[in-house]
């Protein structure tokens, strides 16, 4: 078999294995499923009745987006952690002494993430049109909206995997994301929108990443027009892709 | 050199402002077990670490079985087994799942995987624990996983970095027993450890190191003669009876015996058993009555404490 072919089945067994893990921890399916489920609910019909958004359908369809690009930030706290326990734990200097391919390790990774991601996305969906939220721009705009999150999660995967095998500490890791992660998702048009906010923070609000691929999930989502957050969106995505995979993996091979 | 299967030529590295190995050489025949011994911070796991192609060295070369840890690094990885400090095992696998993840990613076909998992799982006794998640395991069953895990690729050289740490006496034995089978089938072994006895039992060459350099190598034995060789010591039970029996074995050793209150020793080199014999029948024609007769060979931890001044569970740094 050729190079290649190796690091696709080295990919695949890896994240067969993190899969696995996911499976059998009570508290990863907890994270995935429920916390996502009560978020919904929480915005739906606790914080929902104070916020007026001006979208087809109301409020609960301005949220549905916003949460799931939320949770697809969020899902990669997983990411950074585990990574920061597989160095400390030697879990990593296991593999890398192996013949296995250098890719293998992190893209095994980053797709059982995705597959995470998918399953967390879909839920929220399903809880999303038991609670009134419905799409309005036909199939192929919501298969979109939905791809358009896990590209963003996957993004996100790559700064929080950057910044776990940095750190390489569980606690460390999971305060310094709540320190970069709260503010990115919560500062942002994924809850409310940013006109309610004071006008030094929409400054921040209106021109970072999140409300860009937010207010696309949006648009494709309820049939809205695109204006410029798409090939906005694509610029951010893009970027963090081309800064932190190559970081990710170059922190990866140096990590001791 | 094709005896030879590892080397390390004028290894350093530093850490920032930590300089973990400052000039390391040495070599392991092949088929042969080193002991690198050193306490807390000596540079062991660093020097492991570069031979395992984890760490780059800041300078000097490194080969395993002739290829260079740094060039080379894809064919190292192909010939060697590494058990790290720490247990490197996915906690929610059951013994079985790891070991047949870490053949597959050793290209082994599934089949051939699972065979080779099921039969490391015998050889390590671990077959009625197989099915049960890692995270149940006991510290022993932990180690033994864990090593199995290292030889799923069958590597020709294998480092251990301290085996044995935090296992209770009899699982070490254990353990010891593991790692001797291993190299009677052939396996070139770098094992380190802070135990002295462990490098005693297992190693034919050892070698000392103190922060980031080796202070001495040879034979345990012939670290054990540095500091002075056997001594032949007993007891006896009166000051009367203590004067007499250095009269009786005044000529055996190294210059005269020492007394120590009732306890009398004999430095006799590396004639050990044959001293002891003469000290018997001479102690007998004298009609001297000891006690606690016997050869104390110098334990390594007296060979540590004479090559560095300081005893080996002492932080060095
Ligand atoms: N990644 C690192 N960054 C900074 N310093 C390091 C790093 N790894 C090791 N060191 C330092 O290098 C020195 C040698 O460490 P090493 O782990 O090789 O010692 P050791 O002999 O294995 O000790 P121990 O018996 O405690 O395992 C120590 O002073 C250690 O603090
Ligand atoms: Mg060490």
């Amino acid at each position: 078999m050729s190079e290649l072919t190796w690091a696709v089945a080295d990919t695949w067994v890896m994240a067969k294995r993190n899969l696995t893990v996911w499976l059998r921890v009570p508290a990863y399916l907890v994270f995935t499923v429920v916390q996502p489920t009560i978020f919904t609910l929480l915005f739906r019909y606790v914080f929902g009745g104070a916020i007026h958004a001006d979208v087809p359908g109301g409020y609960v369809n301005y949220l549905l987006p916003g949460i799931i690009g939320q949770t697809a930030a969020f899902a990669s706290f997983a990411t950074a952690i585990s990574l920061a326990v597989e160095v400390q734990k030697g879990v990593i200097d296991r593999m890398r002494a192996m013949p296995m391919a250098r890719s293998a390790f992190l893209g095994g990774r980053l797709l059982a993430d995705v597959v995470r991601m998918t399953i967390t996305i879909l839920v929220i969906v399903g809880v999303g049109y038991a609670v009134g939220f419905r799409f309005h721009g036909g199939f192929g705009r919501a298969v979109a909206m939905v791809a358009l999150a896990i590209v963003l999660g996957a993004a996100v995967c790559c700064i929080s995997a950057t910044i776990g095998l940095w750190l390489k500490d569980e606690e460390s890791t999971q305060a310094f994301g709540m320190i970069w992660m709260f503010p990115l998702t919560f500062v942002s048009s994924a809850f409310v929108p940013v006109s309610s906010m004071p006008g030094w923070l929409q400054a921040f609000a209106v021109n970072q990443p999140i409300t860009h691929v937010v207010n696309a999930m949006r648009a494709l989502a309820l049939g809205l027009p695109l204006h410029d957050d798409l090939w906005l969106s694509a610029v951010w995505l893009t970027g963090i892709f081309v800064v932190f995979a190559p970081l990710a993996v170059r922190v990866y091979k140096r990590v001791s | 050199m094709s005896d030879v299967a590892v080397v390390l030529e004028g290894i350093t590295k530093s850490f920032g402002d930590v300089e973990a190995l400052r000039g390391v050489d040495l070599t392991v025949p092949r088929g042969s077990v080193l002991g690198v011994l050193g306490p807390n911070g000596a540079g062991k796991t660093t020097a492991v670490r570069i031979l395992a192609t984890l760490l780059r060295p800041t300078s000097g070369t490194a080969y395993v079985e002739g290829h260079d840890v740094v060039r080379d690094a894809a064919a190292v990885r192909r010939l060697i087994g590494l058990t790290g400090q720490a247990t490197a095992l996915v906690d929610e696998l059951t013994g079985r799942e790891n070991l047949v993840m870490v053949g597959r990613l050793h290209h082994l076909p599934k089949t051939e995987a699972e065979s080779r998992a099921a039969a490391l799982l015998e050889q390590f006794d671990l077959v009625d624990a197989a099915d049960r998640t890692a995270k149940t395991y006991s510290g022993g069953m932990r180690r033994r996983l864990d090593l199995a895990a290292s030889l799923v690729g069958q590597p020709k050289v294998l480092f251990l970095d301290e085996p044995t740490t935090g296992l209770d006496p009899r699982s070490r034995i254990a353990m010891w027993d593991v790692i001797r089978d291993l190299v009677r089938e052939g396996t070139t072994l770098l094992l380190t450890t802070q135990y002295l006895d462990e490098a005693d039992e297992l190693a034919d060459n050892i070698v000392v190191f103190d922060r980031g350099k080796v202070i001495a190598e040879g034979t345990s034995d012939a670290l054990k003669d540095r500091v002075g060789g056997d001594v032949v010591a007993f007891s006896v039970a009166s000051a009367a009876a203590a004067t007499q029996a250095v009269d009786a074995v005044a000529n055996v050793g190294d210059g005269a015996p020492v007394v120590s209150g009732l306890d009398v020793s004999v430095a006799v080199g590396s004639r050990g058993s044959e001293a002891l014999l003469d000290v018997v029948r001479r102690l007998d024609a004298a009609k001297v009555t000891v006690t606690g007769l016997g050869i104390r060979r110098p334990s390594l931890d007296d060979v540590f404490l004479a090559l560095t001044g300081h005893v080996a569970e002492e932080e060095s740094a």
